[in-house]
């Protein structure tokens, strides 16, 4: 038996380790209702330090055995991985496919071109080039935040849940890159859109981070929507799923990239619309920074390295069809430069620690888009796999500093650390220059090879370029903010906290270790073609993706027309802009620390804009939640009540209307023309506010009309 | 006098039973005559599905009737034991008291 | 005849105790005449040749969903709720659309009547011998899988509503 036959063992390892815990765990670690409600994340939970360093001491044996189970089954995944991809490897084809069994056996029917064809789909695994990056990163990541989570998650109760989640999660997420078809890929796409509300919701006794996970789910759903209308075209038009068949299909001689807006494009644009709510890109990112509720390692694993890559990765997985689609992909190069600079934006000025790197996430997954916009979608996975390893390190990095100082995440109580936390200290440093993009640094392959895209390939231009190189700008500065503001400079926390301030366990610094390591190194797969001294061994990650990308590399690699000295000189400039946002950094909170405040103070509406992320989420609240759910609700219970009650009420009614509308009318002269659009979706508002009576009964009254409308019209025909 | 009784026959009566059942769960305002009523839905259903097993010679009708009937002792027990639940919390078995769904 | 007498004698049975389970103020009473109408249903599986279902429907429904009925009538103590008003605010409006989707379907059956004037049950019907045996045969062989599924979601609904009515989790 070799590992290629067993693929199907490795999303299954911590399948089975989730069924444990979520079915067992309770027995395992027995939990006191208390240790429930003293959770921290409700605030720095008073006493937690004690509970933090005996943490271990009081483990049970079950608790014990969790510890071993769950981070034990991803590393049998890892292992397994580890082996299906070396022989993976050694296959001429290099893609293996492996069905289990037909899934969906549907029904069958025409297609658009007119063949028939069968609504169906395997649940069968795909290991290629691309997959084979994606299950090392999910299990290798996935380990390491694993291990740390036994640290972390040590002394908090619930321990068996988090577990089984993340393990649940883990297997999901295999599901999704290992599928051989969109179908299967959206089933491991909804399951770790699951496992993040789970998990955002950890501390479900907390409204925040309902109300985070709430939205996560709900703004996901949009996104998911856009999909699912993907899918079913693509079996519309293509009369299957598979990854093989479609790219067959789209390599034959009836398709040839759009000039305009047809059906590939539309196709693509709603897979996009998928990946914009998964991958958080505007205007579906607003989720991201409020599932920073969850505990850090979850944001560390779901929310940075892996999950919220899974759009990236379906992008690339689709490259064909992308290819194929130069309108569609220009959309896809602007969103992810507008959203890359937009969340960098908003990352300069944030003071809560994770908050800065979930914006700075959002900002890194602008550039992968960016990337797969312009074509180049095996530096979109290279990227995807560099800051797999470096933004974990500084989530994991976060997290051990929010553990020391005992659940503190704002940064203007922080300073001064790096005596007290010095493995955290340079394991994140080398972290931060790795996103700040130094030199040699795994960052740094992979930004310079996204901007030298942007801008040699055809589908690129400079003005993209130019907002690229803005954004690596920003993200040193806001990186180096974080680290002088967390480590260097006076202690500003309280001299009670300062005291308690303590360097993690080895259980959560060696994952650190070892991350860090990989944010140093990871990038030497990737060196630039310029580098003429390093051979092509240094270049193994293009070449190792190339039969993932055919056709893409048939349409826009045909980037080698610049100069070398172009090259140089973008290089050059990109590292002297990361160069100059780490020394503004450094003039700004280490050398002077007033200017910052007089620079806000000067500016006082930028730095708003920038502090209130926008107002996208106060826009979208006034149209979206207040406007259409809420807004016309309360004002038209009375309404509802009189519709109700019949026509007796009704001269009344038209007399409180009016006088209603006159109100409104009022307001809008006063308030502007604001206030003129939250009416107008009030008044739209008014028949759907009229039918939420809230009775189950009204409600089977709205089918029973819908059966008459349909026989009515089938009877008028 | 009588027309011999045709599937059509079973259809209309079928029909007519499952508005009569429609007109019950629409209607009443007591919760455990809606679950009635919702029986009587099902079991308009089994009477279609059993006149076409017996048109078509074909026994899948029947099967899929004894699936019918098992999906309605489910409901009947899961619906009661909502009653129950409900019953216990809001003292009421009124269906126009309870606006749970509005959220 | 003998068919026909039996239908129609049965189609009054299910009919007539369905508008009365649905118009009666004593939940008791609206349960008694629910088994009228399953039994009057009962009936006339057995004249289209469903023994088996027949005796399901017997068993099953006027045994045992009937005896649940009953005992939730008993629990939640009904006798109050029959001195109040029985139908809600939109009975007029149910009533209205329940009638023209009513009487949209009598149209289409009658129009689509030709369709069915086959329907005759054929002669001494193949399906008629041994209908127990054929549907075991099928049930066990041809829907073995939604069989088990079947069992399971009555396992769930047993779990399920023992949880919900416990006073307590």
């Amino acid at each position: 038996m070799t590992f290629l036959d067993l693929i199907w063992l490795i999303p299954l390892f911590p399948l089975a380790g989730a069924a444990i815990m979520l079915f067992l765990g309770r027995k395992l670690d027995p939990q006191q209702p208390s240790a429930v409600a003293l959770a921290p994340g409700v605030g720095p939970a008073p006493g937690m330090h004690g509970l933090g360093h005996a943490g271990h001491s009081h483990a049970g044996p079950g608790k014990k055995l969790i510890s071993l189970l769950c981070p034990g089954t991803v590393l049998l995944s890892l292992i397994f991985s580890i082996g299906a991809v070396a022989e993976l490897a050694r296959l001429p084809e290099k893609t293996h496919q492996l069905i289990l069994y037909t899934w969906i056996a549907g029904l069958p029917f025409q297609t658009a071109t007119g063949s028939l064809a069968r609504f169906s789909a395997d649940w069968g695994f795909l290991l290629d080039p691309l997959s084979a990056v994606m299950i090392l990163v999910v299990t290798g990541v996935g380990f390491l935040i694993h291990v740390y989570s036994i640290g972390y998650m040590g002394h908090e109760g619930g321990y068996y849940r988090f577990f089984g989640y993340m393990n649940l999660f883990v297997f999901f997420m295999l599901m999704l890159v290992l599928a051989n078809n969109y179908a299967l890929l959206f089933v491991g796409w909804e399951g770790v859109g699951l496992c993040s509300y789970l998990l955002i919701g950890f501390y479900f006794h907390k409204k925040s981070a309902s109300d985070a996970a709430n939205k996560a789910f709900i703004v996901n759903r949009i996104g998911d929507a856009g999909f699912i209308l993907g899918m079913l075209m693509m079996f519309h038009v293509f009369g299957t799923v598979r990854f093989a068949d479609v790219n067959r299909a789209l390599a034959g001689p009836g398709y040839a990239p759009e000039a305009s807006w047809g059906v590939l494009s539309v196709m693509a644009l709603l897979l996009f619309v998928g990946a914009t709510g998964k991958s958080a890109q505007f205007p579906l990112y607003v989720w991201l920074p409020d599932a920073m509720e969850g505990p850090t390692p979850v944001s560390a694993l779901i929310h940075a390295a892996t999950m919220v890559t899974a759009g990236v990765y379906m992008v690339a997985r689709s490259n064909a069809l992308f290819s194929l689609a130069p309108a569609t992909s220009d959309i896809v190069a602007v969103i992810g430069a507008f959203t890359a600079i937009l969340a960098a934006s908003i990352a300069l000025v944030q003071n809560d620690i994770k908050r800065v790197l979930a914006y700075s996430t959002v900002s890194q997954l602008g550039y992968m888009f960016l990337a797969c916009g312009v074509g180049a979608y095996w530096v979109a996975i290279f990227h995807l796999y560099t800051h797999a390893f470096f933004k974990a390190l500084l989530f994991l990095g976060a997290g051990s500093v929010i553990h020391a100082l005992g659940g503190e995440q704002d940064m203007r109580r922080m300073g001064g650390l790096k005596e007290k936390l010095p493995t955290t200290y340079w394991t994140m440093l080398a972290g931060s220059l790795a996103i700040a993009g130094i030199p040699g640094l795994a960052g740094f392959f992979s930004k310079d090879e996204i901007l030298w895209q942007v801008y040699s390939s055809p589908q690129g231009s400079t003005a993209l370029f130019v907002v690229g190189l803005i954004t690596a700008g920003m993200t040193a500065f806001y990186m180096f903010r974080l680290m002088f503001l967390t480590f260097h400079g006076k202690p500003r926390m309280d001299a009670h906290t300062l005291a308690h301030a303590h360097e993690s366990p080895p259980v959560m610094t060696v994952p650190l270790a070892v991350l860090a390591a990989g944010s140093v190194l990871a990038g030497w797969i990737g060196v630039p073609k310029l580098w003429t001294a390093f051979p092509d061994a240094f270049r193994s990650f293009e070449h190792w993706l190339e039969p993932v990308m055919l056709r893409a590399a048939a349409h826009g690699a045909d980037a080698g027309h610049h100069d070398a000295a172009t090259e140089w000189l973008l290089m050059g400039l990109s590292v002297a802009v990361a160069l100059g946002g780490i020394w503004v950094a450094r003039v700004f909170y280490l050398r002077r620390p007033e200017l910052p405040e007089r620079l806000a103070q000067s500016a006082p509406g930028l730095y708003n804009t920038l502090l209130n992320k926008w107002y996208v989420d106060e826009v979208y609240g006034a149209v979206f939640v207040d406007g259409l759910a809420k807004g016309g609700g309360t004002a038209l219970s009375e309404f509802d009540a009189r519709v109700v009650d019949g026509g007796v009420n009704g001269t009344g009614w038209l007399a409180r209307f009016t006088s209603q509308l006159s109100i409104w009318w009022d307001t809008w002269i006063v308030d502007g023309a604001v206030r003129l659009v939250s009416f107008a979706v009030k008044v739209v508002s008014y028949p759907v506010r009229l039918l939420q009576t809230g009775y189950v009964q009204a409600y089977a009254l709205i089918f029973v009309l819908g059966v008459l409308v349909i026989f009515g019209y089938y009877w008028m025909r | 006098m009588l027309h011999p009784i045709t599937t059509v026959h079973y259809l209309l009566l079928s029909a007519a039973l499952l508005l009569v059942g429609t007109i019950g769960v629409l209607t009443r305002r007591n919760v455990v005559i809606i679950l009635m009523s919702i029986e009587l839905i099902l079991n308009a259903v089994n009477i279609n599905l059993i006149a076409f097993s017996r048109y078509f010679g074909d026994v899948t009708g029947q099967i899929f009737a004894i699936f019918v009937i098992a999906v309605a002792v489910a409901e009947a027990a899961v619906g009661l034991g909502i009653l129950i639940a409900l019953f216990r919390n809001k003292e009421t078995v009124w269906a126009d008291e309870i606006e749970l769904l509005k959220w | 005849m003998l068919d026909t007498f039996f239908f129609y004698a049965f189609a009054l049975l299910t009919l007539g105790g369905g508008i009365l389970t649905v118009t009666r103020r004593n939940a008791v009473h609206s349960a008694m005449w629910l088994i009228v109408s399953l039994a009057g249903a009962a009936g006339l599986y057995l004249l289209q040749g469903a023994e088996f279902l027949f005796a399901v429907q017997i068993v099953l429904y006027v045994g045992g969903i009937m005896v649940l009925f009953l005992f939730v009538i008993m629990l939640v103590n009904l006798d109050e709720a029959a001195k109040m008003r029985q139908f809600n605010k939109q009975w007029w409006v149910a009533l209205a659309c329940v009638s023209g989707v009513g009487a949209l379907v009598a149209y289409f059956l009658r129009q689509g009547a030709g369709a069915f004037r086959l329907a005759r049950p054929p002669q001494g019907a193949p399906i008629l011998e041994g209908n127990t045996e054929r549907i075991a045969d099928v049930l066990f062989s041809e829907y073995l899988l939604p069989f088990e599924i079947a069992s399971v979601l009555l396992l769930v609904a047993i779990v399920g509503s023992v949880l919900m009515a416990k006073r307590k989790v």
